[in-house]
């Protein structure tokens, strides 16, 4: 949608798509016809972009990695390094920290510093918050500090990481959040449908994005079908500090 | 119901599972023939997903992608991305799927880009994922795709996931730590690479070894003992069928 919307001037990405659904069509106009505006792409693995997240939390420089030697993602990327290794003369790849300005996070729940608590699958999450200079905490449900003290282990990052906490309930939507609510498949299949022309997208963002004045909104105008995708979940058994 | 060229890969698929191993899983076919093998000859196969799940138990319904809330109920272990990539890149992985949209007789994959110029593709495809990762550092890479002539080509555009490379012992040499295309699943036939080149070693029911020729972009080689891909079971059918009832998977026109 960014890179539809003429947001986006480069992408450093593993994959972009719309895993259900097919090809994304805004990235294709843009990669092969420059619509609405040229983009450069910078081709990732999801180890080799893991490996850049981690490398800048940690605040290392590189990390080596064996995947990746023989592709041509190195050479497209243009940002890794093939080296040897200093220890046992094997071929390595060196992957280059990536530090970005801004992670955004949608979790579970937060206090109102930012303390916040994610569960489920975290992907590269914990990585990007670590690296990042800043973080902007979306949490479905803000709550009390001893909900989050109760249990530290699912904590992701520490709150001095983040600038902003909104509470935003449904934030992920149509993606899913674990014990909340499932994913709104359909909703990736008619998006998928109606953006196949340039003109399509425009009328799709006019209708789900500049036609809606906020969230709040946005979720009224799913109606039932957003309350046909809650979920509660299974509680954990709670664990003992 | 006739049994559909997608039933057919997925029961292929299931059968390169052996039980206990280790198997990076990845969505559509793979993960049905995942659950085929664990209901069937590999109840104690293990599931890794890329984004960070690990399951020993296939979830109950159908998935649409592997972060939909129902791979996570039941898994193991919910972890990060790193965690099991970095599992992967230590050798603990026994067998990975991939799919591509090209494939060149060595195995070689792209799902970056078709056409010549990266910075100004003819179809911009997905990119990588965890595909690459799979190819490099998998013990045994098992791949799906459609078959036709764009597909199957004498050279790919763009090597996204490394197989044999130009052959010989290219890979070593490279220096990737193991691994390479064990086999390669199409909706026409089934070719391994015993020399790290694609060798025809079966065409599905209704396929020849010429139908394959026909749809085939490198000079096809036929092992002398080549024959009718092995059709699904019943048992393997129903599996099939009561995991994915509407084909959304299996019966989708690619």
């Amino acid at each position: 949608m960014l890179i539809g919307s003429g947001c986006v001037r480069s992408v450093s990405a593993a994959w972009v798509g719309n895993v259900s659904a097919g090809l994304a069509h805004c990235y294709r106009r843009a990669m092969e016809e420059g619509v609405p505006r040229r983009i450069t792409v910078r081709d990732h693995s999801n180890f080799s972009i893991a490996q850049a997240l981690l490398a800048g939390a940690i605040g290392a420089p590189y990390i080596p990695t064996r995947s990746l030697l023989g592709s041509d993602i190195p050479r497209a990327n243009g940002t890794f390094r093939e080296a040897e290794s200093p220890f046992d003369g094997s071929r390595v790849l060196l992957i280059p920290a990536i530090v970005p300005d801004v992670a955004v996070l949608a979790v579970q729940r937060a206090d109102e510093d930012g303390n916040a608590h994610l569960w489920g699958p975290w992907g590269v999450s914990q990585e990007a918050a670590l690296a990042a200079k800043k973080v902007i905490v979306l949490a479905d449900e803000v709550v009390p500090r001893e909900e989050i003290t109760s249990d530290p282990n699912r904590t992701i990052c520490p709150a001095w990481k983040v600038a902003a906490v909104c509470e935003v309930p449904g934030a992920c939507h149509p993606s899913p959040l674990q014990g909340r609510y499932g994913r709104d498949h359909e909703f990736f299949h008619e998006y998928h449908r109606r953006t196949r022309t340039a003109e399509g997208f425009d009328d799709w963002v006019g209708e789900w994005v500049t036609g809606t004045r906020d969230h709040d909104e946005y979720l009224a105008k799913l109606g039932r079908r957003w309350e046909e995708l809650r979920e509660d979940g299974v509680p954990s058994v709670p664990a003992a500090y | 119901m006739e049994v559909s060229p997608g039933e057919i890969m997925v029961a292929q698929a299931a059968r390169e599972i052996r039980d206990r191993e280790r198997v990076f899983v990845g969505m559509r076919l793979p993960l049905i023939a995942f659950v085929v093998a664990k209901r069937t000859h590999a109840p104690r196969a293990v599931g890794l997903f890329e984004l960070g799940i690990v399951r020993d138990e296939p979830a109950p319904e159908l998935l649409y992608t592997m972060g939909d809330t129902p791979n996570v109920s039941g898994a193991v272990w919910c972890a990060r991305t790193i965690d099991l990539m970095g599992l992967l890149q230590r050798g603990e992985v026994e067998a990975g799927f991939i799919g591509g949209a090209e494939i060149d007789a060595h195995g070689n994959l792209n799902t970056t880009a078709v056409g010549g110029d990266r910075s100004r593709p003819k179809v911009q495809l997905p990119g990588s994922g965890g595909g690459a990762d799979i190819a490099s550092l998998a013990q045994r890479l098992i791949v799906i795709m459609p078959h036709d002539k764009r597909r199957l080509r004498e050279r790919v555009d763009f090597i996204t996931s490394p197989g044999y490379l130009a052959g010989g012992d290219a890979r070593r040499r490279a220096g990737l730590p193991r691994g390479g295309p064990s086999v390669l699943i199409t909706t026409l036939g089934v070719f391994r690479f015993p020399d790290g080149e694609a060798v025809l070693v079966s065409y599905h029911p209704g396929q020849s070894v010429g139908s394959v020729r026909a749809a085939t972009g490198w000079e096809l080689r036929v092992a002398d003992d080549v024959r009718e891909t092995e059709p699904p079971s019943a048992d393997v059918l129903r599996v099939i069928r009561g995991y994915d009832p509407e084909g959304f998977w299996t019966r989708r026109a690619e």
